[in-house]
């Protein structure tokens, strides 16, 4: 060791270093501690539910398990092209025979219709036939199968059972991006009048940021106002952009259900100063424009305070310095204010988005068919059809989207440029 | 180059902010051309008003302001060309160095050149040069000061406002920068109107000082005469250190008063005093009462030492004399000094002409 790195020691000759971490090493316990609880907090109702939710997005070992001798018999199935061989058919057959034993077959078939249109209705004959005991099984089962219905001969059926048999799949994300895993392996578009996720995904996009856009030509000036009025005026209005925050979410969507409907608030006083016909009302609810008018009045707030945040901050004199300089009012709000509301602005935008793009009640209060989001897809498939797997995929492919934006964010803006408070 | 003795003028000018409360009233004020005028006085006297008025960001409730000749009241502040070097320094905390000072000069389109050359010199001005990459929090409270000195001068203003530019710094850097800003002021011969609430600085550094209270000026003059020869007893009490007695004139004459106090008489200058039996308050500064006066003085009297207190460079002593507790000397400190004890007795002298009979308090 050369002189100049040698170790720093204390009185006792125990190493600084070493010295030093144990001095420090009942703090570390004691703040680990305090914050322990919380780790747990999110630990439970937070990670482990995401991993769950990516587990269940994934797991296809379903199928796996209940058709184990098919899928050893197909590995040897060379030309897809082709119908299997009568050893395949034999597997399928066994296997299905003991499903049908353990009463399991119903799932199977529900499982296999949503890889193929269809083939819930040639297993259930296929369950008849074997219930019936019609099969002989010293027979040729391929011939005896393909006679129960036309669809056991066309060969796509085959292949959709072979496409089931990885345990893992990425089918319900592609789904989720309206696209499926064809025969060959290969991934394909759905046919375009069925593409109807992408277009959900596309408006959940369009929709939070033009709330995004919104939420932000309002609330900067409501923000600078608050920040820069006096002391009693400014607390009034604040508790006016407050008080919408502690009313319910759902009583606020409601009230602007009762504005916006067609024979509603708003359109009574469109009607009464002879802006529009009586008999020509516009819709402004259960579409785009109530998704957006609801949206933005409900995060409004949430663009407000960060900007308040920040350019509570900012010194007036530094605008009056700009115009003392020689800038004119706007040379000095360009140059010297706005670049130093920028943190503030990040936040909000970034916290309205962010909002946005995962709001549900609105949109399903007041969206109608051409204003809701992705979320309220996810709900459906949630509450509705219960395949709870392509609700998490879709669920997760949100997250991702949103950690996606966050980090281009941080590219561009730098989150350490962010300031909430 | 003859020097405009009015380059800027405050005509009559009042300001009241509620409608009900004069801030200022009835300003007349001339500040001449390359003259370094302070607005002193306490908190709310309405100095900064005065200057915040000057700069455009206040106008006038009645009266005029008027820079070179031009009547400036409806000319917005960015318009009036007026350099500003603000209390917290104000520099853009998103800019470099570089860019703060480019700031005035791009916004008059200077051509880049131009820009470099300028910001080049204002800030060898103040001996920053090299720190043009570097932004403002990097730098300390003086450096960063000096930034906003340069900034308010890069563009050559006709008139630079200072409101307590001094105040954040500690007293040393403050009292080096005094001294800067006033070669800075000597060297380029701006028009400088600062503002202060600090008497020494206000009396190191000014032409001529502008006492304000109460929304008016109690006197304008060069700070020599404005410490020997206060107008009034709030600008006596206002500058430097005082001794004060409140009496009554029996007697007076051309330039020579009797004040009866308490229970004795002394001898005073009247000053805003004109008859018999008016009330006044004697206004007499610490340094001019002398401990055991070899010269004949005017008015001679023994006193009680209460306190010495040691100050380095000099030893304040606070007597009990013609019935108050509260005279206070200052004696310098030097080799053959006198044993100051606490409760010896002294004789004290002074001249009638430093016993200023000024207006009753």
């Amino acid at each position: 060791m050369s002189s100049e790195t040698k170790q720093i020691l204390t009185t006792d000759g125990i190493p600084l270093e070493v010295s030093l971490k144990k001095a420090e090493k009942k703090n570390k316990i004691r703040a680990f501690l305090l914050v322990a609880p919380l780790l747990l907090f999110l630990a439970i109702t937070y990670i482990f539910p995401i991993g769950e939710m990516f587990m269940r997005s994934v797991d296809d070992r379903m199928v796996t398990n209940m058709l184990p001798k098919t899928f050893k018999a197909m590995e040897k199935w060379e030309n897809l092209e082709e119908l299997p061989s009568e050893e395949v058919y034999r597997a399928f057959y066994e296997d299905y025979k003991l499903l049908v034993e353990n009463q399991q077959h119903g799932k199977l078939g529900q499982r296999l219709n949503k890889e193929k249109n269809g083939f819930n209705t040639i297993t259930k004959k296929l369950f008849r036939q074997i219930k019936r005991k019609k099969i002989d099984e010293s027979a040729s089962l391929k011939e005896q199968i393909n006679k129960i219905h036309k669809r056991w001969r066309n060969v796509e059926f085959w292949q959709a059972i072979k496409r089931t048999a990885p345990p893992y799949t990425a089918a319900k994300y592609l789904k989720g991006m309206d696209m499926y895993l064809a025969a060959d392996g290969s991934i394909a578009q759905v046919d375009e009048d069925r593409r109807i996720h992408r277009i959900l995904w596309l408006r959940t996009l369009e929709i939070a940021f033009f709330v995004t856009l919104f939420c932000f030509f309002m609330g900067y000036p409501i923000a600078h106002l608050l920040a820069t009025l006096p002391m009693k005026y400014s607390n009034l209005l604040m508790i006016c952009v407050l008080l919408p925050f502690w009313t319910s979410l759902l009583v606020r969507t409601a009230s602007w259900m009762i504005l916006l409907q067609q024979q509603g608030i708003v359109n009574d006083f469109f009607v009464m100063i002879g802006l529009v016909a009586d008999d020509n009302r516009p819709e402004m609810m259960y579409n785009k424009v109530g998704t957006y008018v609801a949206m933005t009045q409900i995060l409004l707030p949430f663009m407000v305070l960060p900007l308040y945040s920040v350019m509570k901050t900012i010194s007036p004199s530094l605008m009056r310095a700009g115009k003392s300089l020689g800038g004119t009012p706007f040379v000095a709000f360009w140059k010297v204010y706005f670049p130093l509301t920028i943190p503030g602005i990040g936040a909000g935008c970034l916290l309205v988005f962010i909002l946005a793009i995962g709001y549900y009640i609105t949109p399903a209060l007041v969206g109608g068919a051409s204003g809701t989001l992705i979320s309220n897809q996810i709900a459906f498939h949630m509450k509705t059809t219960l395949d709870w797997s392509f609700a998490s995929a879709m669920g997760l492919m949100l997250l991702t989207g949103v950690l996606v934006i966050y980090w281009i964010y941080n590219k561009l803006v730098g989150v350490d440029n962010i300031k909430l408070g | 180059m003859s020097k405009n003795p009015e380059f800027v003028k405050f005509d009559k000018v009042d300001k009241s902010y509620d409608g009900k409360v004069l801030v200022v009233k009835d300003l007349q004020l001339d500040i001449a051309e390359g003259e370094f005028i302070t607005m002193l006085g306490p908190s709310g006297s309405g100095k900064t008003t005065c200057l915040m008025m000057l700069a455009g960001f206040e106008t006038p409730t009645h009266g005029e302001i008027l820079l070179d000749g031009n009547i400036i009241s409806n000319i917005p502040p960015h318009k009036r060309g007026i350099g500003m070097v603000f209390q917290n320094y104000a520099l853009f905390p998103h800019m470099t160095v570089y860019e703060n000072l480019a700031f005035p000069l791009r916004v008059r389109k200077v051509e880049k050149d131009e820009i470099d050359k300028k910001v080049d010199k204002a800030l060898s001005m103040v001996s920053l040069s090299g720190f043009e990459t570097r932004m403002p929090t990097q730098l300390s409270g003086g450096q960063q000061q000096r930034v906003a000195v340069a900034r308010a001068l890069v563009f050559d203003p006709a008139v630079v406002l200072m409101d307590e530019p001094l105040g954040a710094l500690d007293k040393n850097l403050r009292e080096s920068m005094q001294y800067e800003i006033k070669h800075i002021h000597e060297s380029i011969g701006v028009t400088v109107v600062y503002v202060t609430h600090d008497q020494s600085e206000a009396l190191t550094m000014s032409n001529r000082i502008a006492v304000f209270n109460d929304g008016k000026v109690q006197q304008l003059s060069n700070p020599a005469e404005l410490y020997e020869k206060p107008v009034n007893s709030f600008v006596a009490e206002f500058i430097g250190e005082n001794n004060t007695f409140n009496g009554e004139v029996v007697d007076i004459d051309k330039d020579k008063c009797k004040i009866k106090l308490a229970n004795s008489e002394i001898l005073a200058n009247p000053i805003s005093v004109k008859s018999k039996g008016e009330k006044t308050t004697v206004s007499l500064r610490p340094e001019r009462a002398l401990i055991n006066p070899t010269d004949k003085m005017d008015n001679m009297f023994t006193g009680k030492i209460e306190e010495v207190i040691y100050h380095g460079d000099h030893t304040r002593v606070r007597l009990n004399l013609l019935g108050s507790s509260e005279f206070i000397l200052k004696v310098p400190n030097s080799t053959s000094n006198l044993e100051l004890k606490v409760s010896q007795d002294i004789n004290i002298g002074w001249n009638s002409t430093d016993a200023r009979a000024l207006d009753p308090k």
